[in-house]
């Protein structure tokens, strides 16, 4: 008799609860399940070769990614967070900051200097959404407003990679600031004519979304990412709107006009390297083909092949993705 | 704000100075405190509000236009809250959509194009959430309001009268002095997100409010705030018309002050006010 036959189905990737897979490794695709070892990983510049997914990328390994080997010199290291409200909630604001230093190896969730990306010679700005969501308190404000300087003084391109959850609030009201901050270092930069390259990368919400990131002369998004101020599910709970599958991501506001380019990550440092050497007005760089160079039914090339499926899936009225001519 | 005056309004304070957080909130947020339009109608001798951002739409949350003030044009933009549930659902609570604070920044312009000073008043509980308004882009809106304001050559003036959280508030906020109410608070988020967000429960918006700080005081000590605009005994509710003059007068007092100083000067003294905001050791 039909009823009496079991079809249940024990499954080892059934959702542990979290809504995630029970033997998720960090280095498991979200969206295909796809495994990497770590060294593929770092190969792969964290991108899933199978389905195009963009895993996050610390500040560290993000510069590697982008800047010409051994250009990059750190600026504003010795810089650290205090306490400025004797903040606690669970545990005390510096006991957070101490564990996020032990974790991540980092001092805050930025990390700038100068490098050269394409042989142009940049400011960097990198944020690192691993040290406390990539919060902006008083260190990043201050480590964003001394890579400015640092271009001002050079007169350099600014790029800056942002990775944020928004303003930290263990710093109260100065976090606040750190918007105002920041924008004052990009009005420095506007009024001497010097320009600035905005990267946005997965997740970059809040008031960092709303202050320096927004400004750049040429905003670049990578693909997938959540590009909001406010985030999906505080929007579901004080409006009650049902959200659109592509809420806040880089495709939506790509649609609406928020973004000028959609760069998967393989092609990042290439795309950075031609808009800074073009706005800082000197030699064109000419990347060397990167789908020619790098073997284009290979892992770089699945991974790239992916991504622009992604991009140009959800934009059906365009040919093609707004960078590439394939 | 003189000692005297200060110990006028000691029965608001705790031992340690710092008021009751929490009282502080309830008190910006009371329902009959007085909004931007209630000031503007008794500071102003003239107003006239200004409507639509010339692009999408108007947004009811935001107030701005040009009005004289004590014998001089003034531009003025101001978050409006409602007062009851038809009104406050008219003024989407003062929670500006993107067409706010564009419209904000067409405010801006003119006055800086016209040599007219800036004066904002700030009431929010935060930008407006939503799929509209960031598809018709929040973050940039909020971003490039700043971004004039800390350009524009003639005097900013903005005044906390109530609620200023998050971006939603600065957005409106850069200026070259800013004054606080006695019982408005300033913070980078509302009690209630803050509480959701680390103790996992609203429930314990007390508990973040103590500890955002958000107190006139506090924001004073920060650096944040230049001066304590006093309130009527019990509070601005109690005298809309006392609450008025009293921040009309620190307008009057700080503009005065302001507008003395050369633009270029201005310009780069609100830059340098920012840029030296933070607490790091290095």
């Amino acid at each position: 008799m039909a009823q009496n036959i079991n079809v249940d189905i024990s499954r080892t990737d059934e959702p542990n609860g979290k809504g995630e897979p029970a033997h998720r490794t960090r280095n498991t695709c979200p969206t295909c399940a796809s495994h990497y070892r770590e060294d593929e990983m770092v190969r792969n510049l964290r991108v899933c070769t199978n389905c195009g997914h963009h895993f996050p990328v610390t500040a560290r390994e993000r510069i590697l990614q982008l800047v010409d080997d051994g250009s990059f010199a750190e600026i504003a290291a010795g810089l650290h967070s205090s306490d400025p409200l004797g903040f606690t909630d669970s545990r005390p604001y510096p006991e957070r900051v101490d564990a996020a230093m032990r974790s991540t190896g980092l001092r805050d969730a930025a990390v700038v200097g100068a490098a050269a990306i394409g042989g142009t010679p940049v400011a960097l700005a990198v944020m690192d959404f691993s040290f406390l969501g990539g919060s902006m308190g008083s260190v990043v404000g201050e480590k964003f407003a001394r890579a400015a300087d640092l271009a001002l003084e050079r007169r350099l391109p600014l790029v800056s990679v942002a990775a944020s959850g928004g303003a930290r609030m263990q710093e109260g009201v100065l976090a606040l600031m750190q918007m105002a901050k920041t924008v004052a270092s990009v009005d420095e930069m506007q009024e001497a004519g010097r320009p600035f390259i905005s990267v946005l990368v997965h997740p970059t919400t809040g008031g960092v979304a709303a202050s320096f990131a927004a400004l750049g002369d040429v905003v670049i998004a990578e693909p997938g990412a959540l590009l909001s101020f406010s985030g999906p599910r505080v929007v579901k709970q004080t409006t009650g709107e049902s959200l659109p599958d592509d809420f806040g991501l880089s495709e939506s506001n790509f649609r609406h006009g928020h973004v000028d380019l959609i760069v998967p990550r393989p092609e990042l440092r290439d795309m950075v390297a031609r808009v800074a050497a073009i706005l800082a007005g000197g030699t064109p760089y000419r990347p060397p083909s990167l789908v020619g160079e790098i073997d284009p039914v290979g892992a770089i090339g699945r991974a790239l092949a992916g991504a622009r499926r992604r991009v140009t899936g959800v934009r059906p009225f365009r040919n093609g993705g707004p960078h590439v001519d394939d | 704000m003189s000692t005297t005056e200060r110990e006028r309004f000691g029965f608001f304070r705790r031992r340690g100075g710092e008021r009751d957080a929490w009282h502080a909130v309830q008190l910006a947020r009371h329902q009959d405190r007085p909004y931007t339009l209630d000031y503007l109608e008794r500071i102003c001798d003239d107003f006239i509000e200004l409507h639509g951002d010339r692009a999408e739409g108007d947004d009811p949350a935001v107030v701005a236009g040009v009005g004289s003030f004590r014998g001089q044009s003034v531009a003025f933009v101001g978050h409006q809250k409602g007062r009851d549930l038809k009104q406050r659902t008219y003024r989407n609570f003062g929670m500006p959509s993107p067409e706010g604070y564009r419209k904000a920044m067409r405010v801006f312009s003119l006055a800086g194009r016209l040599g007219f000073p800036i004066v904002t008043l700030i009431d929010t509980p935060g930008a407006a959430p939503g799929v509209g308004a960031e598809q018709r882009g929040q973050s940039g809106a909020i971003a490039r309001a700043q971004l004039t304001l800390m350009r524009v050559p003639v005097p900013v003036i903005s005044c906390v009268i109530g609620e200023g959280s998050s971006g939603g508030a600065l957005a409106i906020g850069v200026a070259d002095r800013v004054l606080m109410q006695q019982n408005a608070v300033y913070t980078v988020i509302s009690p209630e997100g803050c509480a959701a967000i680390l103790w996992k429960d609203a429930g314990e918006a007390k508990r973040a409010a103590a500890a955002l700080r958000p107190t006139a005081e506090a924001c004073l000590a920060l650096g944040v705030v230049d001066l304590i605009v006093s309130e009527p005994s019990g509070g601005a509710h109690r005298d809309h018309a006392r609450a008025a003059e009293l921040l009309g007068d620190a307008i009057q007092l700080e503009l005065e002050v302001i507008a003395a100083v050369p633009p270029a000067q201005r310009r780069a003294g609100r830059r340098a006010k920012f840029r030296s905001m933070g607490a790091f050791q290095e």
